[in-house]
């Protein structure tokens, strides 16, 4: 071929076949185990020492909350001031408090009610934010001129602070319901705007034009499409708030306006032991770490969660 | 070879050819390139080799995935992540730089090895201006500083072909166009006249017309410079246009090397050969002969249909559509009006394919979406089967739906991945509540084969498949309600050449098969010669030009029309045995 003479080292050279065999364009590998998002997510979690210890944590704190008599037969309301602030014994292995109760048997009862404004304070926000955001990102227009300036005015007020207030005012209704909506109507501005952000970038992806274009409603593709889709940030928050609305709960009944006395709670206990502190720290102590250790192990979690359902860690 | 030419045969590059016998500037051998994964290593890059004269252009052609990238980032030590050269040696200029320490690689980068990186919308800084950004490249090599500085990076944008230089310097990114960037780009790889330019896929971001232009800059530049070039690409026609030698890997290794015109007028290894029978700038015809499929698909229509009630030919008619978007201006309440469509007419024949083409911001996805019936026409009217669509109520538009299907352009957005593929695929047959369960499954299941997969791809999710195996799925979901028309918008678009040649011959055949007709919108003409029978070309919301594909191919009327023909990469090469001239007229 008449060309320009080819260099040294610039001959035509192919590979021999057997080197490189050409694939089949494009071929499916069928042996691979299908795979989807929370299979992947589910993968990642499982190498992650951390996502066992708070499952293990949080396992055993929702066991302790449901069945507070497995771990101890001790009645926490029972108090002798002929034990007060007696030091550990057979039975009763973290002592007694100034009332004269069983420390051991009022940390592990103060489980229940802190899981149970924890848990479904979570659901009420949830449910709220999410409805409320999703119906502000699909629709749009004016609905979510408004819906946005109620969160915004919402998010203008302390969340704690409100809380204290309102349960001021409901002082005599003090109970874990009462708790749970107080702190649930407050609560839930944050996950609305999650929501509503997810939901926007959702909405304009090619699947739910594609689920417009095939005659799906709009309403459908909302919920088939693209709720699912705007699932992850929603569940890394709802783990992570869970951990927060305790420490209110807790909060509030340290001030003495969340659950009333008759509840044992952490919050209450530690509130009642603070004027102790000097004298008998480990009446403190126990309530105190039990609530910290929940907390943290719903936080752990939402950490390891959010790493594993990270859009970023996706295979694309 | 079809012409048994013994002259020279014109060099597209035009490169100026060094002494014979000079040393290489770079040379590449053995290389190995590794990555760390969670599985362990993976070898990016097996036994590559590759040589550069001063001055020479070459060009490395692979697939995504094939190494290229890989293998020019390991020659300027900017592996990405946990790469890492793991044998072979590079040498450049005489100087082994395999192992150089971080220092030296400062030294060579810039100064003696340019680099013109692949996205122009990512790859300037926002936030300072483009004459500082060039201006950073004089001073990092120690080229200029002060006064002269600001005078050499107006003199290096003009070379670059931006006018108005002084202005444009002062100016941010974000002011510029693609292209403009892309010129920006160049003279910040340029700025300190190295010996070679490494130019990783530099325009494939950019319209074709633009591409081309830019192209023939950069060409006239390094050839004025004496700079040699290594292009990146994965299209095998701008590889043989613009490079003397062409280096063709997969899988991460160079399965063929050699002259361009030696490579593509014979191609040795079977993937090469492949992709030399795929590229669709340089496979100039219709995948199968258009004229005798169109008999074929009336004949079968008559057939199927032929109930009496004579059916419209023009199977989708568009009259006089303008479409009209309202822009939010600078002040609350203040619109301006955008004409994104203006006065659009034309029509698709039952069983062929129309393809509405253009560059972007032509408005041709917003006449896809009015078609589609996602949007509708500020004037004019879309008739489908005779019927107009703006008269249909909610039950008529939702049997609509069953009978036009988009297919889109984004493989990776257009499958909702929390779907598996069962779902994906039977969603359309649960939305319009065609048949049971089972029937269900065994649609799916007809519709996978239809598309070459197989079944066992149902449960599966689209994240473990390749973009090409998403795009038949949506093909799959496209077909499942057996509609009469399909909209592809740019379908093919974000594929390799190899899968994009499969999944063209894939709604060839369909169509053949089951009478479809296709609106086809993409940029690319090459695609339009391989699968359109008529073509609108649009410019700007217009039609400047509507004809049979034959027709604007061989016989283009509009100036614009030749613009976009003579910018398809590879339209210059003459030498191939399937040449244009090949074709019946």
């Amino acid at each position: 071929m008449p060309e320009t003479p080819t260099r040294p080292d610039q001959q035509h050279f192919f590979a021999q076949l057997d080197e490189t065999p050409v694939g089949v364009v494009d071929s499916v590998d069928e042996s691979a185990a299908p795979a989807s998002v929370w299979k992947d997510a589910w993968h990642q979690l499982r190498r992650r020492p951390m996502f066992w210890i708070a499952s293990v944590l949080i396992a055993l704190i929702v066991i302790v909350a449901v069945f507070p008599q497995w771990f101890t037969s001790v009645d926490p309301r029972a108090c002798d001031l002929a034990n007060s602030s007696l030091p550990p014994s057979a039975g009763h292995p973290f002592g007694f408090n100034f009332q004269g109760c069983d420390i051991y048997a009022r940390t592990i009862y103060g489980a229940r009610p802190s899981v149970t404004v924890g848990v479904l304070t979570t659901l009420v926000v949830v449910l709220i934010g999410a409805l409320v955001g999703a119906i502000a990102g699909f629709y749009g227009k004016w609905f979510d001129s408004l819906l946005s300036r109620v969160t915004d005015i919402f998010f203008a007020i302390p969340f704690v602070l409100a809380a204290i207030v309102i349960m001021s005012v409901l002082y005599d209704q003090r109970g874990i319901l009462t708790v749970v909506i107080v702190l649930g109507v407050f609560g839930w501005p944050q996950i609305a705007r999650i929501t509503r952000g997810s939901v926007l970038s959702v909405k304009n992806s090619d699947f739910v034009t594609a689920a417009k274009a095939l005659g799906a409603s709009r309403a459908s593709t909302l919920m088939r499409h693209i709720m699912p889709n705007s699932a992850a940030p929603i569940i890394v928050y709802a783990t992570v708030a869970l951990g927060t609305f305790i420490v209110a709960e807790a909060t509030l009944s340290f001030l003495g306006i969340g659950l009333p006395q008759s509840v044992v709670s952490w919050g209450g206990d530690i509130s009642d032991a603070q004027r102790r502190l000097r004298a008998n720290p480990v009446e403190l102590f126990y309530p105190a770490a039990a609530l910290a250790l929940t907390v943290l192990s719903f936080i752990m979690m939402g950490d390891v969660v959010r790493d594993a359902l990270d859009p970023k860690a996706r295979k694309r | 070879m079809s012409h048994p030419t013994h002259e020279p045969i014109v060099d597209a590059t035009g490169a100026v050819h060094a002494p014979h016998g000079s040393a290489p500037l770079l040379q590449v051998r053995d290389l190995q390139v590794e990555f760390m994964t969670n599985t362990g290593p993976v070898q990016a890059v097996r036994g590559a080799n590759l040589t550069v004269y001063p001055g020479q252009s070459v060009a490395i052609v692979g697939e995504s995935g094939s190494g290229k990238s890989t293998t020019a980032h390991a020659v300027i030590d900017l592996l990405p992540g946990t790469g890492k050269v793991t044998g072979g040696s590079i040498v450049f200029d005489g100087q082994d730089i395999t192992h150089a320490s971080a220092k030296q690689m400062v030294d060579v980068r810039g100064k003696q090895i340019g680099l013109v990186p692949q996205d122009p919308m990512s790859n300037l800084n926002p936030v300072w201006k483009i004459g500082f950004q060039v201006k950073e490249a004089l001073r990092a090599n120690g080229i200029a500083t002060g006064k002269e500085a600001d005078k050499r990076v107006a003199e290096l944008l003009a070379e670059a072909g931006l006018p108005d230089a002084e202005r444009r310097a002062n100016q941010y990114p974000h002011e510029f166009s693609g292209g403009m960037r892309q010129r920006a780009l160049i003279a910040i790889g340029l700025a300190a006249r190295p010996k070679l330019l490494i130019a990783d896929e530099p325009t494939s971001a950019l319209d074709v017309t633009v591409q081309r232009v830019i192209l023939d800059h950069l060409e006239g530049l390094t050839q004025q410079l004496g700079t040699a070039v290594l292009f990146i690409t994965h299209d095998l026609g701008l590889a043989a246009e613009r490079a003397e030698h062409l280096v063709v890997m997969y899988r991460g290794q160079v399965v063929e090397s050699g002259p361009s015109r030696k490579i593509l007028a014979d191609p040795q290894h079977p993937y090469t050969q492949r992709l030399v029978s795929a590229a669709p700038s340089l496979a100039s015809r219709r995948i199968q002969s258009a004229k005798e499929r169109g008999v074929e698909s009336t004949e079968l229509l008559a057939a199927t249909g032929g109930e009496g009630a004579r059916r419209s030919d023009e199977v989708v008619k568009v009259e006089n559509l303008t479409k009209v978007f309202q822009i939010r201006g600078g002040r609350p309440g203040q619109t301006t009006e955008f004409k994104a469509v203006d006065d659009v007419s034309f029509s698709i024949k039952r069983g062929t394919t129309m393809a509405l083409v253009g560059e972007s911001g032509s408005g041709k996805s917003t006449v896809a979406n009015v078609v589609l019936n996602l949007l509708d026409p500020t004037e004019g009217k879309v008739y489908f089967d005779g019927t107009d669509l703006s008269t249909l109520d909610s039950k008529e538009l939702f049997a609509f739906r069953r009978r036009v299907q988009p297919i889109f352009q984004n493989p990776y957005g257009s499958l909702d991945p929390m779907y598996s593929i069962y779902r994906t695929i039977e969603e359309p047959l649960r939305v319009h509540k065609v048949g049971d369960r089972k029937s269900r499954e065994n649609r799916v299941r007809e519709l996978l084969d239809m598309v070459a997969l197989p079944a066992s791809t149902m449960r599966r999710f689209p994240a473990e498949l390749s973009g090409g195996q998403r795009q038949r799925i949506a093909i799959a979901r496209a077909l499942a309600l057996e509609p009469e028309v399909i909209v592809c918008d740019e379908a093919v678009s974000a594929l390799d050449v190899l899968v994009q040649a499969q999944i063209l011959t894939l709604l060839n055949d369909l169509q053949a098969e089951l009478g479809l007709s296709y609106l086809f919108i993409t940029h690319d003409l090459a695609v339009v010669r391989q699968i359109a029978d008529e073509v609108c070309v649009m410019k700007t919301g217009q039609v400047v030009e509507a004809a049979t594909t034959d027709e604007v191919f061989d016989n283009p009327r509009q100036p614009y029309t030749r613009e976009l023909l003579a910018a398809i990469p590879g339209a210059r090469l003459e030498v191939f045995g399937e040449g244009i001239e090949d074709l019946p007229a």
